[in-house]
């Protein structure tokens, strides 16, 4: 038979039986950090399919085009100060944000929900505690990303367009300062609301719901309350409680003298520094509770 | 020393008791937990896997208390849950990769793993692709791989073969007999049905309303009873068979095309072979009834 002179083919692949593992297994904590790392790169679509990409990496280009270019025309032209601090972009794009979130949070959080993947992280040796935390961690992180990166830009052609080293320097890591205040304060809001339903379209639409109104219902009150912009009625200073740009805001100026509209006295620095860690700690309690609720269902 | 063991397991909730005082061992093989919807095997499961605390009672899974150390029997343990559980824009590779690590092993060896088990549980080409785009045969495998990708110790089934068709179904039972036996790794797997755990199981576990209806060998379940079931030409024939026996001192009784006859003695095939020659019958076939599994559930 022909058969038995052919020579045996190339790519056949023996079937050597079920082997077991006996190499190292890793505990909560590198566990931890892998989940944490897996999502930060879900919340940029990568890992994923070419669909889930767009939107975030959309978003991420609104930010860092705009900054791109007028490093650019800082830079051609030769201005003497920069256009733009750090911390005034964040707030300026706080729409952008917005959007940011409101597409990503559900991602990371209603997606495993609804698709019934939570089932297979609780039946492993991760505690539920722990998945929620990488989740917010990945969360903010991903925040931090999209502020952080046109900021190194804004400070990059910053010092090449050779602008005092030290102001610009402080102006960075105030912008830094910020933005990580707000990124954490965003994911523990965008998280809690992600992680109660596992519905993405109810998810978003809360998320911006939440933002824009919060954020029209401080501009609207601050407006009645200090007609004249004067920053100076006590109340109107309270109002920026009322939304997480504001309240960050003002939690910024507090923290580092400066840089906000207004800086607030210590009793009102102290208020809105509890309110924040309040606000922080509560929506974490809320997302760990969900999670409880789903593993004992 | 038993893969699972329970002491009066209990497990109440407001109005219902799902679990009520079960003791039962688990060993190596395969083990099928078979009852009703609600008898409350998946409540079962998710304590043994330390999801949810017993009202009452103790579990041992693998050498560890549930209650106190549910994250090792986690780390030791692989769960196939019933309802879907996979999201569709990521590929199964992508997927039993990740959950490789997150149940503690280093990434490169996630990876090796996950290609291993995919080709064991038969998923080829379409590893690759989205699992949104998968046929239910093939979800099945996936969350078959996930289970098997941290080599566990143990490995909990929670109704494998739901949805599939038949041919599916035997591939799924064909591949949950390999895991116990070739292998080696104990195997707890649910099922509502009894005929398809018929072939796979080396015990059996039956739930009840929360309590323990039995639990035995396959083989005692399924053992000889003292019946011979004998088949002649037609069905005139059977009934004439039937009344002779009975003449004879026999108890005899007809189920369907054939004789039951209850086994005293030696004489009772002496009996039956001197019957059927005196009346001159055409003999099919003569044996021991063997119980299916469905008759001892129906008891």
């Amino acid at each position: 038979m022909s058969d038995q002179l052919r020579p045996p083919a190339a790519g056949v692949i023996h079937d050597i039986g079920y082997r077991h593992y006996d190499g190292p297994r890793l505990g909560r904590f590198a566990i931890t950090q892998a989940l944490t790392v897996s999502s930060l790169r879900h919340a940029y679509g990568l890992g994923r399919s070419g669909k889930s990409k767009v939107m975030p990496i959309l978003l991420l280009a609104v930010m860092v085009v705009p900054v791109a270019i007028m490093v650019g025309i800082e830079n051609a032209l030769q201005f003497d100060n920069p256009p733009l601090s750090q911390m005034r972009y964040i707030f300026f794009l706080q729409a952008v944000i917005a959007l940011y979130l409101a597409s990503q949070a559900p991602q990371l959080f209603s997606r495993d929900l609804r698709y019934g993947s939570i089932v297979l992280y609780l039946a492993r040796p991760l505690r539920r505690t722990d998945y929620a935390l990488a989740k917010l961690t990945a969360l903010a992180l991903a925040l931090m990303v999209l502020m952080g990166l046109p900021m190194v830009i804004l400070y990059a052609g910053a010092l090449l367009a050779k602008f005092d080293f030290t102001l610009m320097t402080k102006e960075f890591l105030s912008g830094l300062v910020t933005a990580l205040l707000l990124s954490i304060l965003l994911a523990a809001i965008g998280g809690l609301i992600a992680a109660a339903t596992p519905r993405r379209g109810f998810a978003v639409a809360a998320i911006i719901a939440v933002l824009i109104v919060s954020f029209t219902a401080v501009t609207v009150v601050t407006a009645i309350l200090d007609p004249e912009g004067t920053h100076r009625d006590v109340a109107s200073r309270y109002a920026n409680l009322g939304s997480p740009f504001s309240l960050v805001e003002v939690l910024a100026s507090f923290v580092l003298r400066g840089g906000g509209d207004w800086v607030p006295n210590t009793t009102q620095g102290l208020v809105f520094a509890a309110v924040y860690l309040l606000v922080v700690a509560g929506c974490c309690w809320g997302v760990n509770a969900r999670y409880a609720k789903v593993a004992r269902g | 020393m038993p893969v699972i063991a329970t002491t009066a397991l209990t497990k109440r909730y407001p109005r219902v008791t799902a679990l009520d005082e079960l003791t039962v061992e688990v060993g190596s093989g395969v083990t099928g937990l078979v009852g009703a919807n609600g008898a409350g095997k998946s409540t079962l499961l998710k304590i043994l896997l330390g999801l949810i605390a017993p009202t009452a009672g103790s579990a041992i899974v693998l050498g560890h208390d549930v209650v106190t150390g549910g994250e090792a029997v986690r780390a030791l343990v692989g769960y196939m849950p019933e309802h879907d559980c996979l999201p569709p824009d990521v590929s199964a590779t992508e997927f039993v990769v990740h959950l490789g690590q997150m149940s503690g092993l280093p990434a490169t060896a996630a990876r090796e793993r996950a290609a291993d088990v995919l080709r064991h549980v038969g998923l080829d080409e379409a590893r690759y692709r989205p699992m949104g785009g998968y046929s239910t045969g093939m979800k099945q495998r996936v969350k078959l791989a996930q289970a098997l990708t941290h080599d566990p110790k143990l490995v909990l089934l929670d109704e494998p073969t739901n949805g599939l068709d038949p041919a599916g179904r035997d591939e799924m039972l064909a591949l949950v007999r390999r895991i116990g036996t070739e292998f080696g790794i104990p195997v707890l797997i649910t099922s509502h049905l009894l005929g398809e755990l018929e072939h796979v199981c080396d015990h059996i576990v039956v739930l009840d309303g929360g309590r323990l209806l039995r639990s035995e060998s396959k083989a005692a379940l399924t053992g000889e009873t003292g019946v011979l079931a004998v088949e002649v030409r037609d069905l005139g024939g059977r009934d004439r068979l039937g009344a002779a026996l009975d003449r004879a001192g026999a108890r005899a009784r007809p189920d369907g095309p054939l004789v039951l006859v209850e086994i005293t003695g030696e004489e009772t095939y002496d009996v039956v072979r001197d019957t059927v020659a005196e009346l001159g019958l055409g003999l099919v076939r003569i044996e021991q009834h063997r119980h299916r599994l469905e008759e001892v559930f129906s008891v």
